[in-house]
């Protein structure tokens, strides 16, 4: 048996660190407070309109990601145009925008004084304060979550593959959705986890952009934020929700897309 | 290669140390509510440096139940002060300042002009939550309106925000037609948003107190510090900002 080196043993110290302090959080949310006071401070109207509110909007949300973002990403990923490198970077830039920025931005573009805002307000559609405006914060800053890697999915289908289906005649809409699609299937489900799991823990922008009113626009991390000042347990009890359905849309996804762990 | 690694910690240890150090100059943290902010900004402490923290009261008195020390505490009302002070977690608390709500409106085409249009069709309206300060005393306001007036009112209410930040914030991108927020808030926030006035007898009781916070390291600098916004510099910035004596 060989000694591990030096900066093994760092490694490693630096590996415990790292999982310490990213679980120490977490686990704290479930003993701080007895598990059945946990479920007891559940049982509150406001707080299950706020999970039902939050699961509404980021499931909506994730919908738009999927069926706008897949073909977008396909395009990134597989032609060569001007203009490319640019527009990568821009559906990037979400992931490093602070929420708060993002939500005078949201406000600055779609509320109602507003450039476009102004023009949607005389059609008679609003954003701001609507829970089509939570719809709106979520997609904007969970898009990027599953462009990236479906863009690097598609990017990593063999060519080859590509190029047999288009000379065996199939139109590009077929090549997308028989063979892009299927061989990407890993990173599309990882990506869409990520951005939904994103969606339900959005806090600032939905808060500048769509405000909080309890079964309109108050998603559950608002409504743990309203909480905190009154009432802790609860706050415990709906971060402890939240957390739990993040942990499952995970372990969902790295369930039934195996490879995507033998991919990266 | 391990001797490297060892001296590069010894650095690193030895740098972080030397932070320690210079930071121990006396420094106040101060948590406080939100619509002190354009006072205390401008309110120059002499005997330390201070750093602020704005939130709703709310938030910041939960913030020191969880264990937050911030050396004091100052809410826009009297009952969270009382309460921590009740628990231990900070000393009697001093009445600072008074203030008044008043009803806010953009200053350029205002849709509303008194508590009766706030029932109006298609009028849009942010108020505070109800656990933060400025969201209570507009329940307050609010619940004394005639009962068809009072419904009318609540279904128009679109957003129910933190603190006064978020209100002004709705207000002066147009999200909101009107909001409930102190006369201090509508007067630093003034070539946008116009303060309405209220009758006076619907108008709840506003004043700001302030408590050292139980377990300070500095009690006299933060004792100081109370006094001083009593009567003092930060007293002057308080009434420049339109602070009333409580």
């Amino acid at each position: 048996m060989t000694r591990p080196s030096a900066f093994t043993l760092v490694s490693m110290a630096a590996l415990m660190l790292t999982l310490t302090f990213l679980a120490l959080p977490i686990v704290a949310i479930f003993t701080d407070v007895a598990p059945r006071d946990l479920i007891a401070s559940l049982d509150d109207p406001a707080a299950l309109d706020a999970l039902r509110l939050s699961l509404l909007t980021s499931g909506l949300a994730l919908s738009i990601i999927v069926l706008v973002g897949t073909p977008a990403a396909w395009l990134l990923a597989t032609r060569r145009f001007r203009g490319r490198a640019l527009a990568t970077t821009l559906v990037e830039l979400p992931l490093v925008v602070p929420p708060a920025a993002a939500g005078i931005g949201l406000l600055a573009a779609f509320g109602p004084l507003g450039v476009v805002g102004s023009q949607l307000d005389a059609a008679g559609i609003r954003l701001v304060l609507e829970t089509a405006g939570v719809v709106a914060a979520l997609t904007f800053v969970a898009s990027p979550f599953y462009l990236r890697q479906a863009q690097a999915g598609f990017a990593a289908v063999d060519p080859r593959l590509l190029d047999a289906s288009r000379t065996l005649g199939a139109s590009e809409l077929m090549t997308f959705l028989r063979v892009g699609v299927p061989a990407s299937r890993a990173a599309l489900s990882a990506g869409a986890a990520l951005a939904w799991g994103r969606a339900l823990g959005e806090f600032g922008a939905t808060l500048l952009f769509a405000g909080s009113l309890r079964g309109v626009t108050q998603t559950a991390p608002l409504a743990i934020y309203e909480r905190f000042g009154t009432d802790f347990t609860g706050a415990l009890a709906l971060s402890a929700v939240l957390v739990l359905l993040a942990a499952t849309i995970l372990v969902a996804v790295r369930l039934a897309t195996p490879e995507a762990d033998a991919e990266r | 290669m391990r001797a490297r690694a060892l001296m590069l910690a010894l650095t690193l240890s030895a740098g972080l140390s030397a932070c320690g150090e210079s930071s121990r100059e006396a420094v106040l943290d101060v948590s406080a509510a939100t619509s002190l902010k354009p006072a205390l900004d401008h309110a120059r402490f002499q005997h330390a440096r201070v750093r602020l923290s704005f939130a709703g009261s709310d938030v910041l008195a939960a913030q020191i139940r969880a264990g937050a020390r911030p050396d004091v505490y100052i809410a826009a009302n009297s009952e969270l002060p009382r309460a921590l002070a009740r628990e231990g977690l900070v000393q009697t608390p001093v009445p600072l300042a008074r203030n008044e709500l008043v009803l806010a409106v953009p200053r350029d085409g205002a849709r509303v002009a008194g508590l009766a249009d706030l029932g109006r069709d298609g009028v849009r309206i942010a108020i505070g939550a109800r656990s933060v300060p400025v969201g209570a005393y507009a329940d307050s306001v609010i619940d004394q309106l005639d009962a068809g007036l009072r419904r009318r009112v609540l279904a128009n209410v679109r957003s129910r925000e933190p603190d006064v930040a978020g209100i002004i914030g709705k207000l002066a991108h147009g999200a909101v037609d009107a909001g409930f927020v102190y006369r201090t808030d509508a007067r630093a926030a003034s070539p946008r948003i116009r303060a309405i006035s209220f009758a006076a007898r619907l108008q709840p009781r506003v004043v700001y107190e302030a408590a050292v916070v139980t377990g300070t390291d500095q009690p006299r600098a933060a004792r100081a510090y109370v006094g001083d916004l009593v009567r003092g510099r930060g007293a002057q910035a308080l009434r420049a900002s339109g602070f009333r004596p409580p």
